[in-house]
């Protein structure tokens, strides 16, 4: 245990103490209001380039085990809270947290006014910050800082997507897959094959550069986007490929996904203040009139505004800000949601949208075999 | 959806009086549903027996009636009002109860009364232990075995079926009256007919006892548009087997990870679906194999709770409030959280912080009861306290219970326990088992053994592990050093350790060490609770404190200082932390309109206090609140930050008004009567010199500091004395005191009681009527807002003996010359503010009992009796008003009577004997008014769960001072037809004065047997005056059944009296039912505004 400094941005620090891993670690700091699900949150590709702050101060209560994992991988570039369990406890568990932090080598900060951090943030919005046990001086965490390139026009993706091509096979409870989808990895979480491959669907997984060429090539029911770390507006080479694809095939995406959707629509993305981490945030599904509570991993949002009315309906809305949550295409099978409906951590409310994914596969495909008789 | 338009007039059931199971959570979610449907534009009908509440304020609805809360009553109720629909969800299990048995005798379709919140199908498939089952069964959910059984053959089937231990539950009943865990045959048999008796439909559950399993609850909402949130999840520290009442609960979950958590979420709305919960909140128990991890669902509530109190206070999402909106036709969507003011109230809370409840119990009330818990709740209130950490919050909880404790200490020396019994009292749930685990602990037993044992989650085990090695810590550094550094200090803050705890290590004054502390700059810093972790801002200021940076009390003082909010004056006023018995809710109730008093002169009113289930901790009662333990150290730590203009002191009871002295010396404004007062009136010396100066008259008395002096004393002024430690309330440990002997035992107990507070010792004045005076004083002037006689005769403890307002034998000489006492005492005393006299009168004779300058249990009661709220003139009168502003006229002229009864929790406690005494016993009351004394007892016995009857058989026994009385009161009964019983000896005496009566055997097994016909229901009210200190122990086994039959048990002559007069008026005419509202436009002087 070291003494350790965050530094933000605009000269805000906060201090606490490491755990064995000590040194220097930069990014965007985050919050998330979520009480539970910190390992989901910790191995969650979209977390790539960001330290996460987690407003529940007692984290690690139930240790970590080999299921409850979003990747192969920790994700977040720091890890801050008040405080981190000595003593897990749950069946499942395999290792403490701080085990699992020490081994993935992340430096991790606890003893921290979370809430003042958080207050800060959402005052001041989302901001570069340095975690340093070594270096106190705030001119010289200043200079570093200033280094770290900034997440908007950043391209995080490239980071974390695959580098080849893979297939997640359906569940074998299916003899045969019903579906074959094909996901554009853009640092895609693993719930999402989970379910996908649970309701029959074999997941051909392409890394976020793929071609359309190359997606075409395993002619795919359906053609899935994936969440992701980082800017959207700087992921041209996904949003042109998407842009092509239109009309070819349902397309489903989530988070970055539907970012990208938006771009290649033809509309514009912002940065929010301090973005929507949590799982408690209210949507509306103005199709169905129904709200449900959904988990949230997003700093950058669509503009609904910038998008063709004639070709774009807005089918989600965040009840917090009114935020843009879900869009679908007029004339081809195309949705996105802002949110996670695959959930983890957070409610399952909104699981149902794979289904309804399912759906329009089913339903393209009919209507494909209609138009080739 | 909007708002309904097919109702305008909504009847709202509140729960009657406060007994174990059922307090003032439910006055608080009643409270809030008056307010959102008022803000609403309904016409509301309320019906409640229990004057100590807000709800009852007659401002809270149109039509306020304190009646009976009986089908009889609300039927009638119904009859007179007609309401559109009928609101059962907010008045805890007793208002559910009443909607259905409405339902079913067909008064509700009638009267086309609707059933809004949940109707009756819903409710049956909630509270019927089989429908339940199935339902849940339906959609998937595991569930515990069981079997439902109707009488005890089916019962021993079933265990033979399921296998021991078991779980019994009786269906329909609250806080868990009648259940327990059966672990043989013989269990069974008494717990299942125990069982089998207290449910309203005779049937009980039994079930796989899945004891030690770790436990959790939700608070789920859904409105009718079918949204569904989680309020919030809360784990037991006390696992399965432990009733959730009397468990340490903490808020949010902590051993469930995200996976695990949602699957109990997806299964909570899979439930509340079946069940079919239309609108509003409920609350689903689950239980978790802490091995394997199965989950399975214990029960649904279908209604507000205990527990929705309690997640409402946690989150700051006000439930009631909600559900009150929900059951008129909003949806989720539709309503604003009002913390934010802009995301709506259709999300689910976030917090950042941890939340422990801890359950308060009483069994020093009830030595012959023992303080093992089980699923029969038996604790009367709780504390609830916020920390950023478990281990703060924890010690937080432990020093707000109050019961001498600071925290996680060590009130006892862990040296001096032997293993055996550590060993067992971490192996049987019991009332002190936080403390055992420490014990054990320093005597070096292992977590892993702990949780053996005790079956509590390691988890929990281990930060307990945790306070104890920074305690030995601390103590090794300030052994070496002799002085704590400041990160060590600061630590030791982080981790909830009180000054006073810290003062134990230092061998240091409370006050020291918190100088100590200040000086190194370790203050504490107030946090906001705002259901969202800090994401959007809030609007209301409800704080609590904890050690980090940064101090949004005092951003937000800044940020008002520069408003003209910012100008108003600060008044603070102390609550009285957790419910107990001879402390509860009637200081709430005060302490609330002290609150909405100063709030509508314009001050800016501060509220501290623990306890979850009131409604002075609700967010929108004061300008702000603060959720805190009532110590020195925490209420100081609010005033440095808030430097309040004044501090109320007495409206919340004992608890505030203990702190005074050290508030004053450090410098707090305390407003009212001053605190030199008030000591006077607690010092008897100084008191009885000051009464004798007055030249009024006291039982003869003395103060003693020593054994000898105390035996001096009584000898003295002659035995049988009254004894008592100083400065307790509810008359703790009070004792009518016969001879030295008992002298010397009752000593022994009171050090205990009051250490370092001398003993009191009164003549004790023997069949002596006594009287309880409520008035304001300005300081110069006092107005007598009511004079009330008690029914019991002195030496039973006024919280414990019906009254009557106005006194009913009295001449009105007496009453004048009480009321010219209570002046000339008041004035004395320079009391500014509220002031309580008990007077004793015997024969001609008037004796002042006791004085306290302060507000008193009986205040609401006088409220509610007169229409003179006297909480809200008397904190004007504290701030500076006179009485002359008030356009007030002296009681005594009601043209109708009030009686108020106490309700006892004997049923709660198995082996006490339900005597009365100097101690107080009673947990609540409840209020009969009508235009007769005896029409006015008869309701108040109704509501006491007391019914008199109008025919049947009545049982009499009398001890032998009260027989000169028995041939009248006989002669009475027989005139009123009714049949009479007794024994041998009162036969006698009876049929030589010509009255009938039958003879029955108090012992044996023979038909003619009085418990036989206690079993067969065949007495329907015992009148039994207990003789002396050594009651007969076969009477002592009647009294048992009576209570376990529940057949009305009165035990005083003078109740026996008022017990006739009653029967007599319900026999002569039918009962007055009116709102308050139409009590008070008969009142001369109704123009009081305040």
């Amino acid at each position: 245990m070291k003494d350790a400094i965050l530094y933000l941005e605009d000269g805000k620090s906060f201090y606490g103490q490491t755990l064995a891993i000590s040194g220097e670690t930069a990014g965007e700091v985050v919050f998330n209001t979520a009480m539970s699900g910190y390992q989901e949150i910790l191995t969650d590709p979209s977390y790539a380039g960001q330290i996460v702050v987690m407003t529940y101060p007692l984290i690690g209560n139930y240790g970590v085990n080999e299921e409850d994992v979003e990747s192969n991988k920790v994700h977040v570039k720091g890890f801050v809270v008040k405080e981190f369990c000595r003593r897990y406890s749950n069946q499942r568990a395999t290792k403490s947290l701080i085990d699992y932090l020490n081994e993935n080598k992340i430096i991790a900060m606890e003893g921290v006014d979370t809430r003042a951090l958080t207050r800060h943030l959402r005052l001041h919005g989302a901001m570069k910050g340095m975690i340093s046990s070594e270096d106190f001086d705030l001119k010289s965490l200043e200079e570093k800082l200033r280094a770290i390139p900034s997440m908007e026009g950043s391209d995080w993706v490239k980071e974390v997507m695959t580098k080849e091509k893979y297939i997640w096979p359906a569940d074998p409870q299916y003899k045969e897959p019903f579906y074959r989808v094909a996901a554009v990895d853009c640092g895609i979480k693993l719930n999402i094959l989970r379910i996908l491959a649970k309701l029959g669907c074999e997941i051909h997984v392409f890394p976020a550069t793929a071609t359309l060429e190359e997606i075409d090539a395993i002619h795919p029911d359906g053609l899935f986007l994936s969440n992701g770390p980082g800017d959207p507006a700087a992921l041209t080479y996904v949003i042109d490929t998407v842009r092509n694809s239109f009309g070819r095939f349902p397309i489903f995406g989530i988070c970055l996904g539907h970012q990208i959707l938006g771009l290649a629509l033809g509309g514009r993305t912002y940065k929010l203040k301090f973005g929507h981490h949590g799982a408690n945030h209210p949507v509306k599904d103005l199709i169905d009139d129904k709200i449900g509570i959904t988990c949230q991993n997003h700093g950058f949002c669509v503009d609904f505004d910038s998008l063709k009315a004639d070709e774009v309906e807005l089918i989600d809305v965040n009840l917090n800000d009114r935020t843009v949550e879900g869009l679908r295409h007029k004339r081809y099978p195309i949705f996105s949601v802002q949110h996670h409906p695959e959930a983890a951590p957070g409610p399952h409310d909104a699981q149902y949208l794979f289904k309804h994914f399912i759906e329009m596969m089913e339903e393209n495909n009919k209507s494909n075999i209609k138009n080739k008789l | 959806m909007p708002k309904r338009t097919d109702i305008k007039k909504i009847l709202l059931l509140g729960s009657g009086p406060i007994v174990i199971g059922q307090a003032c959570e439910f006055d608080y979610s009643g409270t809030q549903a008056c307010k959102a449907l008022k803000e609403e534009g309904f016409e509301i009908v309320l019906v409640n027996s229990n004057p100590a509440t807000i709800m009852t304020d007659p401002e809270f609805s149109d039509h306020t009636y304190i009646e009976p809360l009986t089908p009889e009553f609300v039927g009638y109720i119904i009859q007179k009002e007609r309401p559109d629909a009928i609101l059962p969800t907010l008045g805890g299990q007793t208002a559910l109860n009443i909607a259905m048995k409405l339902y079913e005798n067909g008064t509700l379709d009638k009267y086309n009364v609707k059933m809004i919140g949940a109707n009756q199908e819903i409710i049956r498939k909630a509270e019927d232990r089989a429908c339940f089952k199935q339902a849940a069964l339906k959609v998937g959910l595991d569930v515990p075995r069981s079997i439902i059984a109707r009488n005890l053959e089916e019962a021993k089937k079933a265990a033979q079926e399921i296998g021991f231990p078991l779980i019994i539950r009786p269906a329909y009943t609250l806080g868990g009256t009648g259940g327990g865990i059966a672990y043989n045959e013989e269990d069974l048999e008494r717990i299942a007919s125990l069982g089998i008796e207290s449910s309203m439909i005779n049937e009980v559950l039994i079930e796989q006892s899945i004891e030690g399993w770790k436990e959790y609850e939700l608070e789920v909402m859904r409105d009718n548009k079918d949204n569904v949130v989680i309020v919030c999840s809360i784990e037991n520290f006390d696992p399965m087997g432990v009733h959730t009442g009397d468990s340490i609960t903490v808020a949010p979950a902590q051993t469930l990870t995200d996976r695990e958590y949602q699957n109990m979420r997806n299964a909570a709305l899979k439930l509340i679906r079946e069940i079919g919960v239309e609108t509003g909140g409920s609350n689903i128990q689950f239980a978790v194999d802490p091995q394997t991890g199965r989950m399975v669902v214990i029960e649904v509530n279908p209604r507000v709770s205990r527990s929705s109190a309690l997640a409402s206070k946690a989150t700051g999402f006000p439930i009631a409030k909600f559900a009150a909106k929900l059951a008129v036709g909003y949806s989720l969507d539709e309503i604003q959280n009002d913390i934010t003011r802009e995301t709506p109230a259709s999300f689910e809370p976030t917090i950042d912080y941890c939340v422990v409840k801890a359950p308060r119990f009483t069994f020093e009330k009830f030595p012959e009861a023992k303080d093992i818990l089980g699923v029969q709740m038996k604790s009367v209130g709780e504390t609830m306290a916020i920390g950023r950490t478990f281990k703060e919050a924890l010690q937080k909880a432990l020093r707000g219970l109050e019961i001498g404790h600071v925290g996680l200490d060590n009130k006892l020396d862990y040296r001096n326990i032997p293993d055996e019994k550590i060993r067992l009292r971490l192996s049987e749930p019991n009332a002190s088992r936080i403390f055992y685990i420490k014990y054990a602990l320093q005597k070096g037993m292992s977590a892993e053994e702990i949780v053996q044992l005790s079956k509590i989650d390691i988890w929990f085990i281990a930060h307990i592990e945790q306070i104890l090695e920074l305690e030995n810590q601390l103590i090794e550094t300030y052994k070496k050093e002799k002085t704590i550094n400041t990160k060590l200090f600061r630590k030791a803050k982080e981790y909830g350790f009180s000054d006073a705890q810290l003062a134990q290590i230092m061998g240091k004054t409370e006050v020291a060490v918190r100088q100590l502390r200040k000086d190194q700059g370790i203050v504490a810093t107030f946090k906001l609770v705002d259901t969202c972790a800090a994401e959007f801002e809030a609007y209301t200021p409800y704080y609590y404190s904890t050690y980090e940076t940064e101090d949004e009390a005092i951003l937000q003082q800044l940020k008002l200082d520069r408003s003209a909010k910012g100008k108003r004056k600060k008044i603070m006023i102390l609550g009285g932390g957790p419910n107990r018995i001879g402390q509860g809710i009637e200081f709430d109730y005060c302490c609330c309109h002290a609150s909405f008093a100063l709030k509508d002169l314009g001050y800016e009113t501060i509220m501290v206090n623990s306890n979850p289930e009131t409604v002075s901790t609700d967010y929108d009662t004061s300008d702000r609140l603060y959720f805190e333990p009532l110590t020195f150290e925490d209420v100081m730590n609010i005033i440095d930050v808030e430097k309040p203009d004044g501090v109320i002191v007495q409206f919340g009871g004992q608890t505030p008004l203990n702190l005074a002295h050290k508030l004053q010396q450090a410098g707090v404004p305390i407003i009212g009567t001053s605190v030199d007062s008030i000591d006077l009136a607690e010092d008897r010396k100084k008191f009885a010199a000051f009464i004798n100066q007055l030249g009024i008259l006291q039982p003869e008395n003395g103060s003693a500091t020593s054994v000898e002096e105390s035996v001096q004393i009584a000898s003295r002024i002659g035995y049988p004395v009254l004894a008592r430690p100083s400065y307790v309330l509810g008359g703790r440990a009070m004792r009518i005191v016969y001879d030295r002997e008992s002298l010397l035992s009752f000593i022994e107990e009171a050090k205990e009681v009051s250490a370092g507070h001398p003993i009191l010792i009164d003549k004790f004045v023997e069949d002596a009527i006594e009287l309880d005076v409520d008035a304001i004083c300005d300081g110069e002037s006092t107005f007598v807002a009511g004079v009330m006689e008690h029914i019991e005769h002195a030496g039973i403890h006024s919280g414990d003996s019906a009254c009557v307002l106005p006194p009913h034998t009295m001449s009105e000489e007496l009453v004048e010359q009480i009321k010219q006492f209570t002046c000339r005492i008041a004035q004395g005393l320079k009391v500014v503010g509220l002031i309580n006299i008990q007077f004793a009168v015997k024969g001609n004779k008037i004796y002042v009992l006791e004085v306290n300058p302060r507000a008193s249990r009986t205040v609401p009661f006088v409220s509610k009796a007169t229409g003179i709220p006297i909480a809200k003139i008397a904190v004007q009168i504290m701030v500076g008003k006179k009485l002359s502003h008030f356009n007030l006229a002296s009681s005594g002229e009601l043209g109708y009577v009030a009686v108020k009864e106490s309700v006892l929790p004997f049923n709660r406690f198995s082996g006490v004997d339900i005597v009365l005494g100097p101690e107080m016993k009673s947990t609540g009351e409840v209020m009969g008014i009508d235009t007769t004394f005896g029409a006015a007892f008869a309701k108040s016995q109704i509501s006491a769960n007391q019914s008199l009857p109008k025919k049947g058989t009545i049982f009499i026994s009398l001890k032998d001072e009260d027989k000169r009385d028995v041939v009248s009161l006989a002669k009475k009964l027989v005139d009123l037809k009714l049949k009479l019983v007794v024994t041998r000896g009162t036969a006698k005496i009876l049929k030589s004065a010509g009255v009938e009566v039958e003879m029955v055997d108090k012992h044996g097994e023979g038909k003619n047997n009085l418990l036989t016909l206690i079993k067969k229901s065949a007495i329907n009210l015992i009148i039994n005056t207990p003789s002396g200190k050594k009651s007969q122990s076969d009477m002592r086994a009647i009294r048992a059944a009576a209570i376990l039959h529940n057949v009305p048990c009165i035990t005083t002559l003078q109740g026996a009296w008022a017990a006739v007069n009653g029967i007599e008026s319900m026999l002569g005419r039918e009962f007055l039912v009116q709102p308050l509202q139409k009590y008070y436009q008969t009142l001369k002087n109704s123009s009081c505004t305040v």
